[in-house]
């Protein structure tokens, strides 16, 4: 009996210790966290331009050149260079500060990853609004350099999408070179009737190509005026 | 020849019938392009959201090429029984006037007289696809602005840029002028048989209707014979409006995603002018003419 209790005062411990010990790791993880948004923070406000590249299976399109303009703290617009684009439903306009700044979270640590040959520190950013349209955040990111590698975000309405990053020249504003989103996409189809065609259409095997899920939308930049001040009427 | 061809474009245009044809496109485009302007926006709507809710797509996609895209599709398919009242009339309504035998009495042989009757007939099938063009693409332009072209086929979507669009339409009105053409020929051979206009007239327009119903079903049994049916390739003036892609999938500006199957449909139906002229020369240099 006297050892029995001996086990469950050793197990009552061993909880403690270790919910402490989470706890610990939890705001290790807020601190990294807050750092990334610090040196995110430089950048006020930024102008950059590049190239959209849409790869969804269903969709045709060409290489687009194409404007982003942002300003904190959430302001972000993606301009074609005219023309019409295609971008995932919320996912684009989640740039770096949205995928950062979310204010009431918590920073669990969920492991190591090597995302690009680098190492990185793996984060699940859990929003504590329950009413938060993104309702968990996966970041990786590169404790050396403090820069995200890679999110993967999940949201209410807009489904899962992964944002994998690149950096170059403006990595110490944390600012990417290229950004990939990956993101499901819903089978697309239109009555015959509908379109007019009443051809033979594809071949199967063109038809299974189409299927493919998976869309990316790929952003190149090539220049960024970071700082210069952007007018509010651009978002509108 | 040419005096004789003056003549026949003199015969053809001086008959208010022959404008029925232009007031009707003239009225059928209109009324798309009221209907677009003023609820294009629900339409477009109705089309993102077969996208199923994952995309975004922003940009003015009402726009003039888009417009005349849906026009071409609605009434390219109707074109062909606007082209027959003038066609299937060319030799048939001599005869019922009964100024046949007169006109051969005229110092130009048969094949001469049948030559310049296709050509007019060929030149107001042209002149209705230049209205046709007139209304659908440039008015379009001006009323709805210009932009890329993003068209929704069946089983994908094509996103064309602004600068890459024109020209595909100079492509598809010529390769729609062959298909009329086509059709033209048709209504003319069948007009050497009859002693009345409204014989061929019914007759073409029966054999289109027969021969577009039997080319758009997907039973087996007449898929052998879809690629010798001349209506089968007149709808392909949309492979204009398709592009390449990369192995990334990046649409390449400037291609045409089955260019062979443009040119083939437009060899089997230059090949069936050809046929049905040249059967309706022959068959007209051996009929007696008695009216």
């Amino acid at each position: 009996m006297k050892y029995v209790m001996t086990m469950n005062k050793a197990f009552i411990v061993c909880i403690v210790f270790l919910s402490c010990a989470s706890l610990l790791q939890a705001q290790d993880m807020t601190a990294l966290v807050n750092k990334v948004k610090a040196k995110i923070d430089l950048v006020n406000d930024y102008t950059a331009d590049g190239n959209l590249k849409t790869d969804i299976a269903f969709i045709k399109a060409p290489l687009s050149k194409m404007k982003v303009y942002f300003k904190k703290p959430d302001k972000f617009r993606l301009k074609k260079d005219g023309g019409i684009s295609v971008l995932p439903k919320g996912g684009v306009s989640v740039n770096m500060n949205s995928m950062v700044l979310v204010n009431n979270f918590v920073a669990l640590a969920a492991g190591e990853a090597v995302v690009d040959g680098v190492n990185t520190k793996v984060v699940k950013l859990l929003p504590l609004n329950e009413n938060s349209e993104v309702v968990l955040s996966t970041l990786y990111i590169d404790e050396t350099n403090l820069l995200v590698k890679k999110s993967v975000t999940t949201t209410r309405e807009s489904g899962t999408y992964e944002i994998t990053l690149s950096y170059g020249k403006y990595a110490g504003y944390a600012l990417p070179d290229k950004v990939i989103f990956s993101f499901n996409t819903k089978d697309y189809k239109l009555p015959k009737g509908l379109t007019l065609e009443f051809d033979e259409g594809e071949k199967p095997t063109e038809l299974e190509k189409l299927k493919n899920k998976k869309g990316k939308v790929e952003i190149t930049y090539s220049s960024y005026s970071i700082n210069k001040g952007v007018d509010d009427s651009v978002f509108k | 020849m040419w005096k004789l061809l003056q003549i026949e474009l003199y015969k053809i245009f001086r008959r208010p019938r022959t404008f029925i044809a232009f007031g009707t496109i003239a009225a059928l485009i209109i009324m798309v392009q009221v209907g677009l302007k003023v609820d294009g926006k629900s339409y477009v709507e109705f089309m993102i959201s077969t996208l199923g809710g994952s995309l975004d797509v922003d940009g003015n996609i009402m726009n003039g090429y888009l417009v005349c895209y849906v026009i071409l599709q609605m009434l390219l398919v109707n074109v062909p029984l606007l082209v027959t009242l003038i066609a299937a009339d060319m030799i048939s309504g001599e005869a019922n006037m009964g100024t046949l035998r007169l006109l051969l009495t005229k110092p130009y042989s048969r094949t001469q007289l049948m030559l310049a009757k296709f050509t007019a007939a060929t030149v107001y099938t042209l002149m209705l696809l230049v209205w046709l063009a007139f209304f659908a693409l440039l008015v379009s332009m001006l009323v709805f602005g210009t932009d890329d072209l993003f068209l929704f086929k069946s089983s994908y979507i094509v996103l064309i840029k602004e600068n890459d669009v024109f020209w595909r339409y100079c492509g598809a009105f010529c390769f729609a002028a062959i298909s009329m053409t086509t059709v033209a020929a048709l209504g003319f051979l069948l007009s050497v048989f009859a002693e009345n206009s409204i014989g061929p007239i019914v007759a073409t327009m029966s054999i289109i209707v027969f021969l577009t119903i039997l080319s758009t079903m997907n039973i087996p049994l007449y898929s052998a014979i879809k690629p010798y049916l001349f209506v089968t390739h007149m709808n392909n003036w949309k492979e204009f409006f398709d592009q390449k892609v990369t192995a990334a999938n990046e649409a390449i500006p400037g291609s045409i995603q089955n260019l062979p199957k443009i040119l083939h449909s437009a060899g089997v139906l230059l090949v069936h002018i050809v046929l049905f002229v040249g059967t309706a020369i022959f068959v007209f240099r051996k009929k007696d003419v008695l009216s």
